[in-house]
């Protein structure tokens, strides 16, 4: 019995690597949602996007947040993070400062990873926030009360947890107050304006950054230069372009891909032997990898407590329970060939682990089938042999310019493999890199694993059928038409595991329905029936197919239907009914107990028994 | 041909004995010509076909003929490979008649440089339009293999050309290719050894749009040939037991807790996965309504050009997808578009699902595959794309961001630029050398070697590695003698030098050793420092851990910790001492490498002599002969500079033993 025989998401071929690339714990990101509760972020609104309602500014915070934690479950749900709000009415924080509130739920710290009840209660806070929390202005002149300061305080006491060395610290800060001390004396303004910006600088200088996400009203837009503009440190040149971009990130918060962030992580190193006595060091990364919704673990149906799966070896001639490692055998020439696991590894240790050189080609050489598993990436490291960079760099440049590839045989795969090294220059967009430079590893079949399927469709002596001028010229304009211009390859979620994903989180925050998920990989139908598209698909068929679109040509295909028909009239030859009721179904081969079921449009798979089965159910209704 | 007949012999053996494997009741025959004698049925029934021999009559694979063919005679005189291919084809059509369409074939390996005889009316190109008429319409196959490295100089230019000529003739007239191979190691590859009956893995529809289909066939071009499914053997049942059938089970309990002996049945459990801290439990009904639902069908999402499509994101093995061969206007149609794609340098983006209820859909490329031949439909090759969440966007420095004593200078770039160009495997098309296609797999080729020494004695040693294998896994000598200023100028240019800042255990790089070699000892210095951090020496994987714990650079202590750990444990192993005598063992080698690679020779020499005299109070002989068998020893001087053992006397404890022991 398999482990995990359905699990859908397996690659078929297991990668031997793949303990390379499992997952190490990532770099840990600590958060603090600070929002804004004061009575102007609930009176303040801005349209929604359904018609005739209005959201109010606390309601676009926190259903932002309530959305981004779901991504973040599943994207790094090893962060820590914690939510607190502002100006408030009751208070709960370590420091018992006023106006503050954490928000937290049993069973975890303030400020520790996301958990389902977490992310179900914040999903209910409206209903129950002013009960429970309330919203009243934090900062009075008189009393020299400062929730705002006292915010930063509290935030930055909770990001205490951690090194700042491992991890990245972040404060998010919700509101749509621009100028918190605009009401104050101008002595009390100007004592609590300073105070506030030093908490805030002080909690930068270690290291924790802090964001902020500004909302605006719909008359009156955020004005960052009164106050905020000091405490996030935005210098001239930054500042217009920073309100443009605050719709954006709320976006992005909302709609993060809901996609695993793995670590940076070395998946192995690599001696590249460019000659003798001449060898670089390389660092390979496994940038492109299928994802996986996550381990299964499996529990038990009725505890829920995760099950522990113990294998067990056993003899079948006397039960005994074998130890590893167990010999294998080959049947061969009327023996049995013994190996023991250590000789096997023996065959299949070929040469060192190392990437050797052997020489270049043209990249015309490198065809489209030259592929079995996704590349790597290789990119040079000095660390332990200088030099290594250098000359990496300038085999890369030539590679480039010359337009070649490198052929290497890496021994560092199980089998070895002979490999195609591609340089790859950077490609930079929007600031961001899409390709980083380097090169990379594609592995390549050998002659074992290729197949020649072209062969098996020709008809020696006979020419094919080849498109003609006008059928060319047709087909380049559908493919003109057609062009999806900016593509980009992995523009498309994986419609599977992001249902999956959604499935999960229904079950786990008790959601009554699971949120729809869109499946981007579908063409474009409301592209694909624009009138010039539809002509251009209509003008190509029609020099393919003529004016008469059914009258597809068969060539060989009605022999087979003939064969099959043929193989229908046997199933006379048998009365099943009457070797059903005595029982003697068994006596006929499951080719003959295929013909009744082929006669009667059943499914053919299983063994004999099940085809049995099949037949007297059948007889039975 | 002589002197490529041993690796012709290499070749046909493996064929043979992968059919002894997967095909048991393949029939093969064997011809060979240029020989002294003469040996064929047509010569003795019509006369002529001189110098041909059937060394074997088409029949059922046994063991004899993978023997046989390893010794085949070295001929004397010119062969024909007209005569040779009739002879051969005689045999199949009076073996079969017409019966077995598409599986008989016709395998000829030849340097085809010797002349053909003129035939008795007509032309030769007549004559070979004939036969391979005849064999196309007897479903006979037939590949050429045509093998020429360095032909001496006495072989007829003219010769050669006119039996490529003939040869081509062939290809256009029946079943037939011709591949041109220039090293044994591509003569290796060339010859298909493995015959897989070739499965769609999809029929169905090509949609362009709802309203335009066309009919298309996918199968894999590319698919993994592994080393055969080994059975595990259990040797547990007593040899007298003559129905033994030595089968070994595996059975999967599934424990609520480690430490408990309660079971749960397999359908009591249920899959959980992970959701922040928790773990939360979905039931396979609740997967099977809420999950992905998919349609069969390939659905076109547009088109794109080809320089979007960078060849790194191909993801997986790769198919190919024919137009349904009996829809003549799908042909066109795959046509059409493969030839105009290949023009104007587009790909096909596609979303695929291959079977109904498959639990997801992909989306790949379709690249042009142009047909060489005429009688050969235009196909695409299909590529798998990655989906968003597949990519890991990593940073990475921008060369140009590098300090500048990273960078090469122009003239380094002009040395890096004249490597790039000369050291070239690809002069012409034709002359291209290790080419995937061409390229066997060393693994298999030396498992199918190594079963078949095992086959005749049951403890054959693992032969080396097959010297043809020498032009896969090293720079070809031939190339870097005629490139050797440039080499040596790159390598002068490039200096790189160990980074004298680190520590002696994770240098590991430049203590390159030749390809080829199985070292062992450099697995303990491969060890890399930044994994998880071992401190113990653990019962599971002592050594590992050990070896871990040793090269660990943290501290001083480790590597003394370490040994005193190994010590103990190997005492424990030694004083339980059941079946573990072989771990043991490894322990003390694993201990006596350490020692070594600390210089801590004094350690490991009081402790292998405590250890021996442990054993001989206990009467563990078996251990002792073990030691002896493996001649561990104590570590001399040459290895340790502080050790006070001669080297002559450092096996010498074992000797002076041994006497003792007998008693």
């Amino acid at each position: 019995m398999e482990l995990d025989p359905d699990d859908v998401f397996r690659d078929e071929d297991e990668d031997p690597e793949n303990e390379f690339f499992q997952e190490k714990e990532a770099s840990k990101e600590f958060i603090v949602y600070l929002i804004d509760a004061s009575p102007k972020m609930f009176s303040s609104t801005c349209p929604s996007e359904e018609k005739d309602k209005q959201e109010s500014h606390f309601h676009i915070a926190v259903s932002c947040i309530a959305q981004s934690l779901k991504s973040h479950i599943i994207n790094r749900s090893n962060d820590e993070i914690a939510i607190c709000f502002f100006n408030t009415r009751e208070k709960k924080n370590l420091q018992d400062l006023n106006g503050v509130y954490v928000f937290d739920v049993p069973e975890r710290d303030c400020i520790d990873r996301p958990t389902a009840r977490l992310i179900k209660e914040f999903d209910l806070i409206e209903e129950s926030f002013d009960k429970d929390i309330g919203s009243q202005t934090g900062i009075v002149s008189d009393s020299r009360e400062n929730s705002l300061y006292s915010a930063l305080w509290v935030a930055q006491a909770l990001l205490r947890k951690g090194s700042s060395k491992t991890a990245d610290k972040r404060m998010f800060l919700f509101t749509n107050e621009d100028d918190p001390f605009g009401n104050m004396r101008i002595s009390v303004k100007e004592d609590m304006t300073r105070t506030t910006l030093q908490r805030a600088k002080d909690a930068q200088d270690l290291g924790i950054s802090i964001e902020l996400l500004p909302l605006s009203q719909p008359d009156k837009q955020f004005n960052i230069t009164l106050f905020y503009k000091d405490l996030i440190g935005l210098n001239s040149d930054e500042l217009t372009e920073f309100m443009p971009s605050v719709g954006q990130k709320l976006e992005d918060m909302k709609d993060q891909l809901k996609k695993r962030v793995l670590a940076k992580r070395i998946a192995k190193r690599i001696t590249f032997v460019i000659c003798d006595g001449l060898s670089i060091e390389l660092n390979g990364y496994a940038l492109l990898r299928p994802a996986i919704p996550g381990s299964i673990t499996w529990l038990d149906s009725t505890t829920n407590l995760p099950v522990k799966v113990e294998r067990s070896y056993i003899c079948t001639d006397t039960g005994a329970i074998m130890q590893d490692p167990i010999q294998r055998i080959q049947p061969y020439k009327n023996q049995n060939i013994m190996f023991t696991v250590e000789e096997l590894s023996q065959v299949k240790r070929i040469s060192t682990g190392h990437l050797r050189l052997l020489g270049f080609k043209p990249l015309s050489c490198l065809k489209d089938y030259h592929n079995l598993k996704p590349s790597t990436f290789l990119y040079p490291s000095d660390k332990e042999v200088i030099g290594s960079t250098r000359a990496f760099i300038a085999l890369h440049r030539s590679m480039i310019q010359l337009e070649r590839f490198a052929v290497a045989f890496y021994g560092g795969t199980t089998p070895p493999r002979l490999v195609a090294l591609v340089a790859q220059d950077e490609i930079e967009s929007d600031g961001g890199q899409v390709e980083p430079p380097g090169m990379n590893m594609i592995y390549l079949p050998y002659a074992n694993d290729i197949r020649d399927i072209d062969e098996l469709h020709s008809k020696p002596g006979v020419a094919a059928p080849r498109a003609s001028e006008d059928q060319l010229k047709k087909a380049s304009a559908l493919m003109r038409r057609l062009e999806l211009k900016d593509f980009s390859v992995c523009q498309f979620a994986n419609p599977a595991l992001q249902r999956h994903y959604a499935i999960l989180q229904a079950i786990a925050l008790d959601e009554n329905e699971v949120s729809e998920t869109r499946d981007e990989t579908l063409p474009d139908e409301e592209g694909m029936n624009r009138p010039a598209v539809v002509k251009a698909i209509e003008n190509f068929k029609q020099s393919i197919y003529g004016n008469d679109p059914d009258e597809e040509s068969d060539s060989g295909a009605k022999e087979k239907s003939r064969k099959r028909k043929a193989g229908n009239a046997d199933d006379g030859k048998y009365d099943y009914i009457e070797l059903a009721k005595t029982g003697k179904l068994k006596d006929l081969t499951v080719v003959e107990l295929k013909t009744y079921l082929i006669a009667n449009n059943l499914p053919l798979g299983g063994k004999k028994e099940v085809l049995i089965n099949r037949i007297l159910t059948h007889i039975g209704k | 041909m002589h002197s490529v007949l041993p690796d012709v012999e290499k070749a046909c053996s493996m064929l043979l004995q992968k059919k002894l494997i997967y095909n048991k009741y393949d029939e093969v025959g064997i011809v060979v010509f240029g020989t002294e004698e003469t040996g064929n049925e047509l010569a003795r029934e019509i006369g002529g076909y001189e110098n041909v021999t059937v060394l074997r009559n088409i029949r059922v694979v046994d063991e004899v003929v993978a023997e046989h063919v390893k010794q085949l005679p070295r001929g004397t005189v010119a062969g024909d490979f007209l005569d040779a291919l009739i002879v051969g084809m005689d045999m199949l059509i009076k073996m079969y008649g017409n019966a077995q369409k598409g599986k008989k074939r016709l395998c000829l390996i030849t340097n085809a440089a010797c002349p053909t005889k003129d035939p008795f009316e007509g032309t030769k190109d007549d004559q070979v339009s004939t036969i391979a008429m005849k064999m196309a319409a007897e479903g006979i196959k037939m590949e050429s293999i045509v093998m020429r490295s360095n032909l001496n100089g006495d072989a007829h230019e003219r010769v050669i050309e006119e039996n490529d000529h003939l040869l081509n003739l062939f290809s256009s007239n029946a079943i037939a290719k011709t591949v041109n191979v220039e090293s044994p190691l591509s003569l290796l590859g060339s010859l298909k050894t493995r015959r897989v009956a070739p499965v769609t893995l999809f029929r169905g529809d090509l949609e362009i749009n709802p309203t335009m289909k066309i009919k298309v066939w996918v199968y894999k071009k590319v698919a993994e040939e592994r080393l055969p499914t080994l059975k595990m053997y259990s040797d547990k049942a007593p040899p007298t037991d003559k129905f033994a059938k030595h089968e070994v089970k595996i059975d999967y309990d599934y424990k609520v807790t480690a430490e408990s002996t309660e079971v749960i049945a397999p359908e009591e459990r249920i899959k959980g996965f992970r959701y922040g801290r928790q773990v939360i439990p979905i039931s396979p009904d609740q997967i099977e309504t809420l999950k992905f639902k998919t349609d069969k069908g390939m659905k076109l999402l547009g088109f794109t050009e080809a320089s979007n499509i960078l060849r790194h994101y191909y993801m997986k093995d790769v198919n190919i997808v024919v137009p349904d061969p009996s829809k003549e206007k799908s042909v066109l149609a795959v046509s059409a578009i493969a030839r105009e794609m290949k023009q104007i340098n587009m790909v096909a983006i596609v979303r695929c699902v291959w079977r109904n209820g498959q639990s997801n859909a992909v989306v790949g490329v379709l690249t042009p595959n142009v047909s060489e031949r005429d009688d050969t439909p235009d196909s695409f090759y299909f590529n798998v794309l990655p989906f968003a969440e597949d990519v890991r966007e990593f940073p990475f420095p921008s060369f140009n961001k590098l300090p500048s004593s990273w960078k090469p200078d122009e003239q380094q770039q002009a040395v890096a630029d004249n490597l790039v160009k000369m050291l070239d495997l690809a002069p012409s098309a034709k002359e291209e050398v290790l080419k995937p296609d061409l390229t066997p797999n060393p693994v298999l080729q030396r498992f199918y070697e190594y079963l078949e020494l095992k086959s005749k004695s049951t403890d054959a040693a693992l032969p080396p590695m097959d010297e043809t294998f020498k032009r896969l896994i090293e720079q070809d000598p031939e190339l870097i003698s005629n490139n050797k200023s440039i080499m040596d100028s790159f390598r002068g240019s490039f200096e790189v030098k160990e980074n004298p800042k680190l520590k002696k255990a994770s240098k590991r790089l430049l203590r390159d050793k030749p390809s080829g070699s199985d070292d062992e000892d450099n697995r303990m210095i491969t060890y890399e420092p930044n994994e998880k951090k071992i401190d113990v020496v653990g019962d599971a994987n002592p050594i590992q851990d050990f070896e871990a714990m040793i090269s660990r650079r943290d501290k001083t202590d480790w590597s003394e910790k370490a040994i005193t750990q190994m010590k103990n444990l190997i005492m424990k192993l030694v004083e339980n001492c059941t079946d573990e005598g072989d771990k043991a063992l490894e322990c003390v080698l694993a201990l006596r490498k350490g020692c070594v690679l600390e210089q801590e020779p004094k350690q490991f020499n009081e402790f292998l002599n405590h250890l021996f005299k442990l054993c001989q109070e206990r009467k563990l002989c078996h251990l002792l002969e073990h030691f002896t068998s493996k001649k561990i020893t104590l570590i001399p001087k040459s290895e340790a500079a502080d050790s006070d053992v001669v080297d002559e006397n450092a096996g010498d404890f074992t000797v002076k033993q041994e006497p003792m022991l007998e008693s």
